[in-house]
């Protein structure tokens, strides 16, 4: 029991800061850089991305295990994730509208630009590559949302600063947020082999 | 009339390679600009790979735009986009297995590209088969330029090789393969397209808005 509960937290930390899914992945970019500018919306995007991500890990390990693996469709898998990924996000748009309008404001703008998160949709297809079992997918969901969210706030608590910073002109906006975050992938470099799985 | 065709063919493509680079000007779809590119030939697989979903996936939302009903079309869209991927995905996976270890993931990714989706939406569905074919190759050649050329950088600093053939013989820098150098190389290209865009053409840089 002990041993799982240290294989979940290893996988967790794993996932959150040495396998950092933005700074050693690459993956989600596009929304990093696109909700890093202010340090609001990059709170709202993290708490959002977080909830939406353990879900839809645990979803589509369900789906896999239980209706595509009986089936023999496996091989359906690319479309079927972002079916089960398209579908939640949208279902949870409608529920929070109705439910909570006052969340719904707040966080409804980032759930709608989820769906277009490579991450949500590269997690599942790890999952299932890496045969995790079903608290294990659970963890890593976790521990890559908890990733996404510590590298947006920190690109974003940079980024208020270069506001003020004299950037020579054709630098601005994108090139130096890119620089900017090749120095931070530099500084995640140094977890790396802090644990081994 | 033949002759014009062809030049709004060419305009097609053109447009997809500079106007609207998909990742130096429209800055979209970038995860894979950095996580393949540490090779000449990995980027230029997954290029390929890019320029053929794109054109595939706007040839058929072209062909079925009649059928579309526009209120379901995202999820129609994803639907026909996932079919073309699944098939690269099959066919890379049987006839380039090396690189397809290192790339699979990329290449299953190609699904949630925005660049895809947004060419469909903003051009295939509202124009014809062959227009939107073209379309689609411009903007697939864009990409695929784009990351040969990050890639290019990248192997030659980091490696001191071009595809696999060495042809500087000092130390690498061996920070260029890693994560940090493709960001840096990107941001560095990124520049300095904004600054020719700038010095040359009198435009005010592009990539500030940043999309996803």
């Amino acid at each position: 029991m002990e041993k799982e509960f240290i294989k979940l937290f290893e996988l967790f930390i794993a996932a959150s800061v040495i396998n950092n899914f933005v700074f050693t992945r690459f993956l989600g970019l596009c929304i990093f850089f696109g909700v890093s500018k202010k340090m609001e919306t990059a709170i709202g995007m993290s708490i959002t991305f977080t909830s939406v991500m353990v879900v839809a890990a645990a979803l589509s390990w369900l789906v896999f295990y239980y209706i595509m693996v009986p089936l023999e469709i496996t091989f359906l898998k690319i479309i079927i994730f972002i079916g089960i990924v398209a579908a939640f996000v949208q279902a949870s748009d409608t529920i929070m509208r109705k439910v909570s309008p006052g969340l719904y404001y707040k966080l409804g703008v980032y759930l709608a630009l989820i769906s277009t998160n490579c991450i949500i949709i590269a997690v599942p297809l790890i999952n299932t590559g890496e045969k995790y079992n079903f608290l294990e997918s659970l963890s890593f969901g976790l521990g890559s949302g908890i990733g996404f969210a510590i590298a947006l706030t920190v690109m974003a608590s940079i980024r208020e600063k270069l506001e003020l910073a004299d950037v020579p002109r054709p630098f601005r906006g994108m090139p130096i947020a890119w620089v900017t975050t090749a120095l931070i992938s530099l500084a995640f470099m140094g977890f790396s082999g802090l644990i081994t799985l | 009339m033949d002759h014009e065709e062809k030049i709004s063919y060419l305009q097609l493509i053109k447009n997809g390679i500079f106007k609207e680079n998909t990742i130096f000007r429209l800055v979209i779809s970038l995860c894979p600009s950095i996580a393949v590119t540490n090779s000449v030939r990995n980027g230029f697989l997954l290029g390929v790979a890019v320029l053929f979903v794109q054109s595939m996936v706007n040839a058929t939302v072209a062909l079925l735009r009649k059928f579309i009903h526009p209120r379901i079309r995202i999820p129609i869209f994803m639907l026909i986009i996932s079919g073309w991927v699944t098939f690269v995905d099959m066919i890379m996976a049987a006839y380039a297995r090396a690189a397809y270890k290192e790339i699979g993931l990329y290449i299953q990714i190609i699904v949630a590209f925005a660049s895809i989706l947004a060419r469909a939406e903003m051009f295939a569905s509202k124009n014809r088969v062959v227009p939107a074919f073209f379309d689609g190759l411009g903007s697939g050649l864009g990409f695929l330029v784009a990351l040969v050329l990050i890639s290019f950088f990248r192997e030659l600093l980091g490696k001191g090789s071009v595809a696999g053939i060495p042809i500087v013989h000092a130390k690498p820098m061996l920070i260029m393969i890693l994560p940090t150098g493709g960001f840096l190389v990107v941001g560095l290209l990124m520049g300095f397209f904004n600054w020719i865009d700038m010095r040359f053409y009198g435009g005010k840089g592009a990539g500030g808005a940043g999309g996803h």
